[in-house]
């Protein structure tokens, strides 16, 4: 009997507190945007997850502190009807009319879904998906050519390396993630031909224990410079420094997990990029549809170079950013080919940055050791 | 208590059914609000008021019809993925791999969908489900059949083949059966218009919410009013007894296990019919794993389950929600999920000794 009696009670107390927190909250409705937008974030992993996530993130704090600007976020978003829903109730709970679904999977079918039933509100999507004609117009796609920071990384690796193995840890064999551990190799080879990469990949976007042994895997092997394509790079860049090896950084700034071992890093740089993109609205002016750039257009930078650094791959590195600044930088130059032989670019041939060729890589070059399936 | 009666009248026995079947409903809600009462502790550790998490949850989970709708979605999945463990359960096995099987359905869909897309839809959706939820039911009736055949654990092997199913669709989707326009995002070819499922005319749910439902229903007289049910519960209760009956163990093992992979395999079509259009690595989005508390809270009741996963749903609705407005991290409801699940799971050991349910309360001697 004594254990009915404060079921009941609390069954009281409950009842009671929520119809007055009812009550509470249908009188202080949310105080949005003052003036300005309200701009949702939405993220498919921890928004402090020192990597993809958190690039985004800190886009969103460089928006939040914009005068009039309410900033609404949601971490831990699924590709499925999860971000559907997280959309619209931005829209209809929080007034956003301009809204950041983040995560690559986001867009098809999800944000393609959502959008025509809500013309008044924007969608911009960080892929380069975006089609004239067959995509709602309230949509856009915008993107960085991130693998110029892997071929910077790779020079510094280059130089740093004194075993001529690099090391990559990487998601998944999709042309993304392949230019990048393409470029990183490039980068190196640019400044010692002979070094060697060397790729595993864990076959998922954020999976810490694989991540972890497969840095292990490569420290073992040799490799001495360790730089990864994952979602969120604190394991790889922990265990890396852990055994002793030097590390470079992608998505976001690392150098705190391995302040000693830390060369540099491709970073985002989603702070310039919303700002920019948030004032357009404010000023009632559009957004591109489709929207990309490089170092020169503030989509991209590079992490401070760490202390280990040399100063003769400092200035290597230097000299390369300021020729990718001015634009138009080839980091693929004939002849090149793929680590199974097949010709990729003849003698005078090059993929520029803007290459449409580069989104569709589904091979590894020469160099590196490993195998896209 | 012990009121001494002369003989047993039948308002008496009446009563004491009444008892027993209050019993039933009482045990879980209290369950249910010492978790929620939990939980808010848990909160006022944290400086944040439950009041208004509640009045939140409420709000976005079943206060608009935006947010109904919001939480039927996401019910659709979790009635089919409870389904796969409350059937099993009824014999005694612990099946925590649904996942496994979501997957799979999802990927037999996504696969077949580019073969049959000269069909028209109303032959070739049939046919894609049928081979959905095949693929799932020989995966889950294999853990039953291992349990059975072989004595396998049933929860670690349904756990670890649901890794393998995972594994085996990632494998399959990046390589032989994927679409090589899918660049960044491997998947299969996505599925014709006409083989789309859409949603109920005039809501924003697509039509698994009504098949879960149905699997509900189903399952319940299959349970409670077949002799199927019956045997399989004397089963559930004693192996060696039913076996002493002749009734047909193995059978009755494999074919519940079966038929909850049938269903999870339905969630994985609906998942890739309804709302991805192809199959991929987004099918892998833990329903299954919800379907397990779900089922539990349920204990493993068919019928309770319609509202125990529409609770549920109600409160991931409200996850986005409590993010925003409260400053609270995602896994908030994650942690409130947790200790609903524990006191539920403490519950359990309070059937029979509460004594107001007790028949000896209403009058009737044990």
């Amino acid at each position: 009997m004594t254990l009915t009696g404060p079921t009941r009670r609390r069954v009281l107390k409950t009842g009671a507190a929520f119809a007055g927190a009812l009550g509470t909250l249908s009188a202080t409705s949310f105080a949005a945007g003052q003036d300005g937008p309200t701009v949702g974030f939405i993220y498919v992993g921890p928004k402090d997850d020192f990597g993809y996530n958190q690039a985004h993130a800190e886009g969103a704090a460089a928006v939040k502190a914009m005068a009039g600007v309410t900033v609404v976020e949601e971490e831990n978003v699924a590709e499925t009807v999860d971000v559907q829903k997280s959309m619209e109730s931005m829209i209809n709970f929080d007034g956003a009319a301009l809204l950041f679904p983040t995560s690559f999977g986001y867009f098809d079918p999800h944000i393609i879904k959502v959008a025509p039933g809500h013309p008044e509100v924007r969608f911009q999507h960080a892929a380069g998906l975006w089609q004239e004609g067959v995509h709602p117009s309230n949509v856009g796609s915008y993107f960085g050519y991130i693998g110029l920071g892997q071929y910077l990384n790779g020079m510094v690796a280059g130089h740093m390396t004194r075993s001529g193995k690099l090391g990559f840890v990487a998601a998944k064999p999709i042309p993304q993630v392949l230019q990048n551990i393409n470029s990183f190799l490039l980068g190196a080879r640019e400044v010692n031909p002979a070094v060697t990469c060397q790729v595993i990949f864990t076959g998922e976007w954020s999976l810490a224990v694989k991540e972890a042994e497969a840095t292990n895997a490569l420290a073992d092997a040799g490799c001495d410079v360790i730089t990864c394509h994952v979602d969120g790079p604190k394991v790889v860049m922990e265990t890396a420094a852990g055994r002793d090896c030097f590390v470079c950084g992608y998505h976001a700034n690392q150098a705190p997990l391995a302040p000693e071992k830390y060369l540099t890093g491709a970073e985002w740089n989603w702070p310039g990029v919303y700002t920019r993109m948030v004032r357009t609205v404010i000023d009632g002016g559009t957004i591109p549809n489709f929207d990309r750039g490089g170092l020169a257009e503030g989509y991209i930078k590079m992490s401070p170079l760490g202390p280990a650094v040399t100063d003769a791959a400092r200035a290597r590195f230097e000299a390369t950013k300021a020729e990718m600044t001015k634009g138009g930088f080839a980091a693929y130059r004939g002849p090149l080919m793929d680590n199974t032989g097949k010709r990729i670019l003849g003698p005078n041939e090059v993929f520029v940055e803007t290459d449409i060729a580069l989104e569709s890589m589904n091979y590894l070059v020469e160099g590196v050791i490993g195998a896209t399936s | 208590m012990g009121r001494k009666r002369g003989g047993i009248r039948p308002s008496d026995s009446s009563l004491a059914v009444l008892a027993r079947r209050a019993e039933a409903v009482a045990v879980p809600a209290g369950a249910l609000l010492a978790g929620l009462a939990a939980f808010s502790l848990f909160l006022l550790l944290l400086g944040k008021s439950p009041a208004e998490f509640y009045a939140l949850v409420y709000k976005a989970g079943f206060g608009t019809w935006f947010s109904w709708q919001n939480t039927l979605s996401r019910t659709a999945p979790l009635l089919l993925a409870a389904l796969c463990v409350a059937l099993p359960a009824r014999l005694g096995l612990v099946v925590i791999g649904g996942e496994g099987a979501i997957v799979l359905g999802g990927l037999a869909c996504g696969a077949l969908g580019g073969a049959l897309s000269g069909l028209p839809g109303a032959v070739a959706i049939p046919l894609l489900a049928a081979a959905g939820v095949l693929a799932a039911g020989v995966w889950i009736g294999a853990v039953g059949a291992l349990r059975h055949y072989r004595g396998v654990n049933e929860t670690i092997a349904s756990l670890l083949m649901a890794y393998i199913a995972i594994a085996l669709m990632n494998h399959l989707v990046e390589g032989p059966f994927r679409d090589p326009a899918s660049l960044n995002k491997p998947s299969t070819a996505p599925l014709a218009e006409h083989l789309r499922i859409g949603d109920i005319p005039g809501w924003d749910v697509h039509w698994g919410l009504v098949a879960g439902i149905v699997g509900c229903l189903v399952s319940w007289v299959l349970v409670e009013r077949t002799t199927w049910g019956f045997a399989a519960r004397i089963a559930g209760g004693n192996v060696r007894a039913a076996l002493v009956q002749g009734l047909p163990v193995g059978r009755l093992v494999v074919g519940f296990a079966a038929l909850g992979g049938v269903f999870a395999g339905l969630a994985g079509v609906f998942e890739v019919a309804a709302v991805h259009g192809s199959a991929n690595a987004s099918l892998a989005a833990g329903y299954g794993y919800t379907g397990i508390l779900i089922a539990f809270l349920a204990r493993h009741n068919p019928l309770a389950i319609i509202p125990v996963a529409v609770l549920l749903a109600g409160f991931e609705a409200s996850s986005g929600l409590v993010q925003r407005r409260m400053d609270l991290p995602d896994a908030t409801v994650l942690v409130l999920q947790g200790f609903t699940f524990v006191a539920i799971l403490v519950s359990e050991t309070l059937y029979g000794r509460l004594r107001v349910f007790t028949p000896e309360t209403w009058g009737i001697p044990r």
